[in-house]
């Protein structure tokens, strides 16, 4: 039970890793992004018109992420570039791909796309439980699991991801320095965006390979909640993407195992345990960038 | 950076697009009249409003295709409105489809029920009618509710899946604990019970009429049960046949005929049929008697009567004759008055009884269900 638990949390997890990781990297360079779900709606049926068209999911995941990065752009545009709200921004972009999508998505709902084939690795998926849990999945979950390294790398190792995180805490020095501030968060929204709509399409052409309205269910809210409670790290963010998965397949495990759990209490379980979890690790060591408290009080 | 704080240029965009809805008038000739033989002396226009997509493979589509077909008839108008959420822009739609001139309003989804009997009440002009059934209290001149008894050919499904499972146990995935998904639970697993005694029904509900997610999420779950053949009561299907299929395993449909969806995975399903009905009730409307008709009232079509616009889907290769005949059969008995799925005695899962032995229960009866019965695992979601 545990085993299913776990692998069905690292596969409906990872369409909330890229999301968050995509978060992370907004949030970094001192911008919160509430178009998240906006983001992953627009890679959700990007990647299964493009996977009805070339009758391939990469191809599906690919338009998905171009996408993520098309509506970002719009976000960018308005926030970096014409100083607009963040909030208010993020939430406009939010309605606006929800209308979109479901006005454009009419004649795509519920066509099949195939989706993803698992690729269970060789002789690691035969480790007792943890051959299940890690490596059984599709080729995507094994990506989500390198992104997290990567990212971390990223931010912490190399000279960009410092002009981020010097974005993120004290714009006036990264300009003063003589690099752009300005640049370094379009680009970095960019990036973010192009990870939202990889997870709106994994979710879309990854997992359940078709499309229906609003099928994101704001997990893209979601996304942008765990990075704030994971107190802004790599590790703790893709932990808590991972636990939210394994809280919705907890959901459905306990019943087909025939335990009756109070229902309002199971639909809030993803939600409550992530963020309870995620403020107990995080509560002695949060260290917001500065930039981002600046950006959402009035000045 | 943030240059100059003072612009809010974005906002308008956002509200606008939000805020359009399509109305689309079906396409199409009049003239042959289709399959259907109704005689419209008055032409009038007929509006479809529906909570999904009419692309859903599910229960919209169904209603999409009814649209379609009343199309065709002479004299008869459509406007189709989809993806209409339960609030209040069933209001607007209805109400722009009045001033079109729209005279006959089918509001097909169960939660339409209030915002449709308040539009009736304001508009004595136009008929409404709400497709879902059940609703007790005395109705204005100009509306009625409909549906079909939906446990009847669910019950002949739950014969197809109790016939072709190998592990003895098949799955059915609901949304929410509503009479309706009760009645279909049991159903089914009475159904199954009467070709195999061995069987068990496991029960899952995604809390969500159409969650991809959760949907996936709760095949996975019962995959791991060894379920081998799958049903549900959900609104859209596409995601549950494909995960089923992808797994080498079986299921019946719900709502809509997905055969060509569901490849080698189909046995059966129950499909919708609702342009009959519908055609009779604007006909009805066209010669001025929808006042004190059957329609003007819970309408409910059974088996006995000849007339549930639910319907038995078509076979898969994996039921063979045998178990069809059987089938065929049950539907046979089902239809002599009297018949009934919920014949006693029938008890829940704590032993107390449902039905008594020697009863059979009424559509009433059925619709106040509310425990899972003996053979079924798993539990109603508790509030």
């Amino acid at each position: 039970m545990i085993e299913i638990i776990f692998a069905s949390g690292i596969a409906v997890g990872t369409a909330l890793l890229f999301p968050s990781l995509g978060e992370l990297i907004n949030q970094r360079a001192g911008v919160t992004n509430l178009g998240t779900e906006g983001g992953m709606l627009g890679g959700a049926l990007a990647g299964v018109i493009a996977g009805l068209a070339t009758g391939s999911a990469w191809w599906g995941l690919a338009a998905g992420a171009l996408a993520g990065v098309a509506v970002a752009a719009i976000f960018a545009w308005a926030v970096v570039l014409r100083g607009g709200n963040q909030l208010a921004s993020g939430l406009i972009v939010w309605f606006l791909m929800l209308g979109l999508t479901s006005v454009i998505g009419r004649d795509y709902v519920g066509q099949g796309v195939t989706s993803l084939s698992t690729m269970p690795i060789p002789v690691l998926a035969e480790i007792p439980f943890l051959g299940r849990v890690l490596f059984t999945h599709d080729p995507l979950v094994y990506g989500g699991f390198l992104a997290i390294p990567l990212l971390w790398w990223f931010l912490t190792r190399t000279r960009a991801g410092l002009k981020v995180r010097a974005t993120g805490e004290r714009p006036l020095v990264v300009d003063a320095a003589g690099h752009s501030a300005v640049r370094t968060q379009f680009t970095a929204l960019l990036a973010g965006g192009a990870l939202t709509g990889l997870g709106g399409a994994y979710l879309s052409v990854g997992q359940v390979g078709n499309w229906s309205t609003d099928m994101t269910n704001g997990y893209g809210f979601v996304a942008v909640a765990v990075v704030i409670f994971s107190a802004w790290r790599v590790g703790w963010t893709a932990g808590g993407a991972y636990l939210f998965g394994a809280m919705i397949a907890t959901a459905s495990v306990l019943q087909a195992r025939g335990f009756a759990v109070n229902q309002h209490l199971l639909d809030a379980l993803p939600y409550l345990v992530t963020l309870v979890v995620l403020v107990i690790i995080s509560a002695r060591r949060v260290q917001q960038p500065e930039a981002l408290s600046a950006a959402l009080s009035t000045r | 950076m943030i240059p100059n704080p003072q612009r809010k240029t974005t906002a308008a965009v956002g509200a606008a697009l939000t805020a359009m809805f399509v109305l689309s008038a079906c396409g199409g000739d009049d003239g042959d009249g289709g399959d259907l033989d109704a005689d419209i002396e008055n032409p009038l226009s007929v509006g479809l409003v529906m909570v999904g997509s009419e692309q859903d493979a599910g229960y919209n589509q169904a209603v999409a295709d009814a649209a379609a077909e009343l199309d065709e008839i002479e004299g008869v108008d459509v406007v189709t409105a989809d993806q209409i959420p339960e609030n209040n822009s069933v209001t607007d739609t209805m109400q722009s489809m009045a001033d079109q001139g729209v005279e006959v309003i089918f509001a097909t989804s169960y939660g339409y029920f209030d915002y449709a009997l308040d539009f009736a009440e304001e508009n004595p002009e136009v008929t409404v009618l709400h497709q879902g059934g059940f609703h007790s209290g005395d109705f204005p001149e100009n509306f009625g509710t409909y549906w079909g008894a939906a446990y009847e050919p669910v019950s002949l499904g739950g014969m197809a899946a109790g016939g072709v499972t190998e592990s003895d146990r098949i799955g059915f995935v609901y949304a929410f604990p509503v009479a309706q998904s009760i009645a279909n639970i049991n159903g089914f697993h009475l159904g199954a019970q009467q070709v195999n005694p061995d069987v068990s029904t496991h029960v899952i509900n995604t809390s969500d009429w159409c969650d991809p997610v959760r949907q996936q999420d709760a095949v996975r779950s019962l995959l791991n049960e060894d379920v081998d053949v799958f049903s549900q009561h959900q609104d859209c299907q596409s995601t549950v046949i494909q995960a089923v299929e992808e797994a080498g395993e079986h299921i019946v449909g719900y709502h809509y005929d997905a055969v060509d969806l569901a490849g080698e995975a189909w046995l059966t399903g129950s499909t919708w049929n609702w342009a009959p009905l519908m055609s009779e009730i604007v006909e009805t409307v066209s010669v001025d008697e929808f006042t004190g008709s059957e329609f003007n009232d819970n309408w409910l079509g059974t088996f006995a009567e000849g007339n549930n616009p639910l319907e038995l889907g078509t076979f898969g290769d994996a039921v063979d004759e045998d178990l069809q005949n059987q089938i065929l059969e049950e539907e046979e008995r089902l239809s002599q008055e009297g018949e009934s799925v919920f014949s006693g005695p029938i008890l829940c899962q704590d032993g107390s009884e449902l039905v008594a032995e020697g009863e059979v229960a009424t559509y009433e009866e059925v619709n106040e269900f509310d425990c899972l019965i003996e053979g079924v695992v798993g539990n109603l979601a508790q509030d």
